[in-house]
């Protein structure tokens, strides 16, 4: 933080952690490139424009919609941007573009700014999109292509450039993603490649060590509360360890669910959504826990393979909740009970 | 409320000042509901306007004779009865249609909108009136209708009043036949009529100001 050479005058608090919006913000996006850099190189070209389509349509949509009701615009903060990022790396490298756009003007029209913008969007507004486009158009968000096909720097899926509002046509090859195959075939899929992103999957999903390093790099810099990741993947883990001792053949292990599908993706980047997570840190290791149950849940009794993002979107309406039922003691004072507390709110 | 003069005013502000969906917000569980198509949103539309009008002219007409302690129920027991009217008629027209709105009919019986109306308006006022307010809400009520399952059709399925709209090809929004998609054509709509309204009232205010 610069300081002002002249004389302030101003009332406490006088000490800044020099913490703003835009500057853990920024932090968030250099934690993110290593992750975006892996989708480009795993699914080529077609993540490529899938990232860049979902950001600018993140971003375009803010910017629009405060120009609209003329508000100063806030793109420049870079949360949309960490946003549409987010939004993007969690599509299906082959999605029509016109898709792409579709959910991130409705991921960040009606799940963001509607609710009021930033700090007031009581849910991730990349998950919102994407679990639109995940309702709108089922077949189009479960089509999984292939990682490393040898034309994916040079050629683009028939689908990525479909008309708008026109039904995609696949040519390329198609591949399941390890939670589909674990679902439907019962087979597994070994660790080294789950962990290095080496399968199908979502464009920035399948790489496990590139997103815990941008997680610890962010934990280590205080701009990510690491109760939440933490205690996500211990209930996965812990949860999974426990089915899968009473029936192995049934159910998955526990580093499989860890490594396998968005769940690292989730529980580092989307679940810590500071907006739309606890405050306090016990509301922090509650809101982990239930979306570690959730997710186990979701993947082993559920109809579909994969449930972090709609884990995630419970969680978050049930994240007031918390923060209601765990209420900090305000400095200097005892905890109080009754009616009182509801006043505090907030102060925290 | 403000009181209008004539039958005309009685009939208009059914149409956009009191609309009963979009601005009183009455009768939301058929205006969800069945609303995933043209076709479904207009029946019902339909049906319910109907109701609206008969139970109307009756509570008017019956108003001196209803004990105030018991009103809510001989409302509901002439409001039942021309929907059960409704019912068969529509199951004699066509029986796929009563199909595809099932229990929705019959809950026509239920609707605030209607209550509302009898219980506000009707038993107060002259049948002439009562008329002329029952048929602008009715015709409020379908229009609204009309307007959310005419975009969900659209979007959901590609066809309005079950003709194709686009060519081969067309990639369907699974998610607007779908209940949720109800809540979203809903809420856009909402939007636009409230974006209209509040910039209706600035213009307003601003005449006022520089007269």
């Amino acid at each position: 933080m610069k300081l002002s050479r002249t004389l302030q005058i101003a009332s406490s608090p006088h000490v800044s952690s020099g913490a703003s919006v835009d500057h853990i913000m920024y932090h968030v996006v250099l934690a993110l490139l290593p992750v975006v850099g892996f989708a480009v190189y795993a699914f080529g070209l077609a993540a490529a424009l899938v990232i860049f389509t979902a950001t600018a349509s993140c971003v375009a949509t803010e910017h629009f919609l405060n120009r609209l009701n003329r508000r100063e615009t806030p793109v420049s903060d870079w949360s949309v941007t960490i946003t549409g990022i987010l939004y993007g790396l969690t599509l299906p490298p082959a999605l029509p573009l016109w898709m792409v756009v579709i959910g991130g003007v409705f991921g960040v029209g009606i799940g963001k700014y509607l609710f009021g913008g930033l700090a007031y969007n009581a849910f991730n507004p990349a998950l919102v999109g994407r679990a639109f486009l995940q309702a709108a158009f089922p077949q189009a968000m479960t089509h999984w292509s292939e990682a490393f096909s040898p034309g994916r720097f040079t050629d683009l899926p028939s689908s990525t450039l479909t008309i708008p509002m026109a039904e995609p046509v696949y040519d390329a090859v198609t591949s399941a993603t390890p939670l589909a195959v674990m679902k439907f075939q019962n087979a597994t899929t070994g660790v080294p490649e789950l962990a290095f992103g080496l399968t199908s999957g979502s464009v920035g999903e399948t790489c496990a060590a590139l997103i815990l390093a941008g997680g610890a790099y962010l934990a280590l810099r205080n701009m990510l509360n690491w109760r939440i990741p933490v205690s996500i993947l211990a209930t996965v883990a812990g949860l999974s360890f426990l089915m899968n001792l009473i029936a192995p053949g049934e159910y998955a292990s526990p580093v499989f669910m860890l490594f396998s599908g968005g769940l690292m993706l989730g529980a580092v980047f989307m679940a810590t959504d500071m907006v739309a997570s606890p405050i306090t840190n016990a509301g922090c290791w509650l809101y982990g826990l239930l979306i570690g149950a959730l997710v186990v849940v979701i993947r082993y009794w559920g109809g579909m393979p994969e449930g972090v993002m709609y884990a995630i979107l419970l969680a978050n309406a049930v994240s007031p909740h918390i923060d209601r039922l765990i209420q900090p003691t305000v400095f200097g004072t005892r905890p109080e009970n009754g009616e009182k507390k509801d006043e505090q709110e907030g102060t925290a | 409320m403000s009181t209008p003069t004539t039958h005309t005013d009685e009939f208009i502000k059914g149409l956009w000042r009191d609309n009963p969906v979009f601005i009183q917000v009455l009768g939301m569980c058929p205006a969800l509901a069945v609303s995933n198509t043209a076709m479904n949103a207009l029946t019902m539309g339909l049906a319910t306007s109907f109701v609206l009008l008969m139970s109307g002219l009756s509570v008017s007409a019956l108003a001196r004779f209803i004990p105030r302690e018991a009103r809510i129920v001989c409302y509901i027991c002439i409001i039942a009865s021309f929907v059960t009217t409704v019912d068969y008629a529509i199951m004699a027209i066509s029986l796929e249609l009563h199909k595809s709105l099932g229990a929705f009919i019959s809950l026509i019986v239920v609707n605030c909108l209607i209550l509302g109306r009898s219980e506000a308006f009707a038993s107060k006022n002259s049948m002439g009136r009562a008329a002329a307010d029952a048929l602008g809400m009715g015709v409020g009520f379908t229009a609204a209708l009309l307007s959310i399952g005419m975009v969900r059709e659209i979007l959901g399925a590609g066809t309005l009043f079950n003709v194709e709209l686009f060519p081969e090809g067309y990639q369907t929004w699974t998610v607007m036949v779908l209940p949720s998609g109800g809540f979203f054509a809903m809420a856009v709509w909402l939007l636009v009529v409230n974006a209209i309204k509040q910039r209706q009232e600035t213009a307003a205010r601003l005449k006022e100001e520089a007269s």
